[in-house]
């Protein structure tokens, strides 16, 4: 095929992708939800998790009760709790509400003998207990056997920040790339235009390969506003080479257009896809380890997890971004993720529903 | 490693064939939906260079015959060529592109402009118009960097045609192209489908306005429930009425279709409650002997009008409805 014959046969799918992004920046509310809401997120998000060494476990101590003020008065000198007395009432309904971490109850003076109340699934509580116990028992004249020194861990690479950034990254690629294209795609199929192009010579290939495509213009610049601000604001950086973050970041967007492509291929009405997305995107919010790792999840389910595409993108993200891994490292997450983007673009090619 | 050559097609019997054929030919088309028989066997020639309405009220089975057509349906049975070839066997692209289409109510993206969306549909012809020259033959020069959800109905009704155009078609397939219009945007329509026409292309468009196809068709095919029940030239069909004068009044109380039938210079008649529809073919004669009649039953004349007949007489007196009433 000659060099022009090429050029004209490609010339519909340079076509269908330039509709697509010409559509998409004249969508405004598009904008925001794929470039502005994940940098609030983040900041929101690294706000409220930074590092924060200082910060005290709170208590509260019921008053009334003899040799209370004593235990009180102790506990007021020790670094990093804050005491509060409160009647019994008050306390459970602080310990309640989550304004306190702990309850402390004195139930004998002499030799004192104290209750802590308090919830263990909750860390904040279980840190409150220890600590409280420590500073008492301290107080009280128990000398340490061994001496210790802490050390915090706060520089960069190994705060919350550093692992949250590429899981925000990963997140948001997932968003835009399925309600994006699954939106998009419905839409023309309720209103017809679905049914028009096929009446044309169009190639069905090439109208789902469009999708892909403007996926990948925009991605550049979705990876670089969440990357960006987490630079910028908390001091992430980008360990590994810029080109395996384009490499990695590449395929996670193939796969889910491709599975945007496959959810999108049938149904007929905005809500009906908009459940479809839901339930594909719910396991991966709940489990592909964006906020917090994966690893406290059964072993049972862990080889389900490691092939969703988005724990595969989530990990080769972490990788490059936060340990500098090169991207052969990364090759069971490439691979989990070419496939999910290979099978389901396939499966949509020949499932899709023209009218 | 062996090289085999195909001959290219050169001009042989075959080819002489599909000249020879007409723009489209189906036979025995059926369609059914779950507990709707769209189309019941449909028999239908459509000549090159010849303008071919199907006419018929909503449901008649207009869309589903020409979605058939197309290439967008697939028929439960029965045969459809269009200029000489049949869907599915392997040349659908190269078919399409010697077609244009313009389906009902397609929406087309409302974020692109007019220029953009004629230059979208444009490249996925090999042998596309220019699109300011498309622009221009529909007339929305002045809107052509307007966004397409900034145009009125008729203005993308032009859009629409002009897509259908772009492709600088044989044949044009144009479904219920002026519904919903106003009067001046359906005679804009009408100018495009005539310069079309003009050109020596062929059109087969279906309508439930009767004038649209008296004005615009060489022949119509008036189909009801899935049936072609008439088929000929407009004035054809208004001729083997056999009437001058369609005459009708709304009576003050009922009366039998058959003793109207029996007054002098009277054809067919038709009812719907106390409204009839008389063909007549000397109204000099039907009328004094119709107020005698009513005169005698002592029934008040609420109305009384006639017209020359047309299309939507020839479906009354094939169905006994009207056109738009469902």
């Amino acid at each position: 095929m000659s060099d022009a014959a090429r050029g004209r046969r490609l010339r519909p799918l340079v076509e269908l992708t330039r509709a697509r992004l010409l559509e998409f920046v004249r969508e405004p509310e598009a904008v925001f939800w794929v470039f502005v809401f994940p940098v609030l997120l983040a900041v929101a998000l690294g706000i409220a998790f930074r590092a924060k060494p200082g910060d005290s476990v709170r208590i509260a101590v019921i008053a009334d009760a003899p040799g209370q003020e004593r235990v009180a008065g102790l506990l007021t000198h020790a670094p990093r709790v804050s005491v509060t007395t409160l009647n019994a009432h008050a306390a459970a309904a602080a310990l309640h509400a989550g304004n306190v971490d702990l309850v402390l109850e004195v139930a004998a003076a002499t030799p004192p003998r104290v209750i802590y109340r308090f919830d263990p699934t909750r860390s904040e509580a279980r840190a409150a207990r220890l600590a409280v116990d420590d500073a008492l028992q301290r107080a009280l004249g128990r000398s340490d056997p061994v001496a210790v020194r802490d050390e915090y861990v706060s520089e960069p690479g190994g705060r919350y920040i550093d692992f949250l950034i590429p899981g925000l990254v990963g997140l948001n690629l997932m968003g835009s790339g399925m309600w994006g294209l699954g939106f998009a795609v419905v839409q023309a199929r309720t209103r017809k235009l679905l049914k028009r192009f096929a009446a044309t010579p169009m190639r069905r290939s090439h109208y789902l390969l469009s999708f892909f495509l403007s996926r990948l213009a925009w991605l550049v610049l979705e990876v670089a506003a969440v990357v960006g601000a987490g630079w910028v604001l908390f001091g992430v950086a980008v360990r590994g080479s810029l080109g395996a973050l384009a490499v990695v970041a590449l395929l996670g967007a193939m796969a889910f257009a491709g599975l945007g492509l496959l959810v999108a291929a049938r149904p007929r009405t905005i809500e009906g896809v908009s459940g479809w997305m839901n339930f594909v995107q719910l396991p991966m919010w709940l489990l592909s380890g964006t906020f917090f790792s994966y690893a406290r999840f059964p072993a049972a389910v862990q080889p389900f997890i490691r092939a969703l595409p988005l724990t595969a993108l989530n990990d080769s993200l972490r990788a490059v971004i936060n340990r500098g891994v090169p991207l052969h490292a990364c090759g069971v997450e490439i691979a989990v993720m070419v496939a999910w983007g290979g099978a389901s673009f396939a499966l949509a090619l020949r499932l899709f529903r023209w009218q | 490693m062996s090289l085999t050559l195909y001959p290219l097609a050169a001009p042989g019997p075959t080819q002489a064939v599909q000249a020879a054929s007409p723009a489209v030919r189906c036979r025995a088309l059926v369609k059914r939906y779950q507990d709707v028989t769209a189309l019941a066997g449909v028999d239908l020639e459509v000549r090159r260079g010849e303008c071919f309405g199907l006419l018929g009220p909503n449901g008649a089975g207009k869309t589903t015959a020409v979605e058939i057509i197309d290439g967008l349906t697939e028929a439960d049975s029965g045969e459809v060529e269009v200029l000489g070839c049949r869907w599915g066997v392997g040349n659908d692209h190269a078919l399409r592109e010697r077609l244009g289409v313009q389906l009902q109510d397609t929406q087309l993206a409302e974020k692109l402009t007019v220029a953009e969306t004629l230059r979208l549909f444009a490249s996925f012809f090999a042998r596309a118009r220019q699109v300011e020259e498309v622009i221009a033959l529909v007339g929305l020069g002045e809107k052509r960097d307007a966004r397409v959800g900034k145009l009125s109905g008729g203005q993308r009704q032009r859009l629409a045609l002009a897509c259908a155009l772009v492709s600088d078609p044989e044949v044009l397939f144009l479904d219920e192209p002026t519904t919903g219009l106003d009067p001046q945007a359906r005679l804009n329509v009408w100018e495009v489908v005539s310069a079309f026409r003009a050109r020596g292309g062929t059109v087969l468009l279906t309508t439930h306005y009767m004038d649209e196809a008296a004005r615009l068709c060489d022949r119509v095919a008036v189909m009801d429930r899935g049936h072609v029940i008439a088929l000929g030239a407009p004035e054809e069909l208004v001729a083997q009425l056999d009437a001058e004068q369609i005459l009708e009044v709304r009576l003050g109380g009922a009366l039998a279709a058959d003793e109207l039938a029996l007054l002098p210079g009277t054809g067919s008649v038709a009812c719907k409650e106390n409204v009839f529809r008389l063909s007549v073919s000397d109204v000099a004669a039907a009328l004094p002997a119709l107020l005698a009649l009513c005169a005698r039953r002592g029934l008040v004349l609420q109305s009384l009008t006639t017209h020359q007949p047309t299309l939507e007489d020839v479906f009354v007196a094939l169905t006994g409805r009207a056109l738009r009433d469902e």
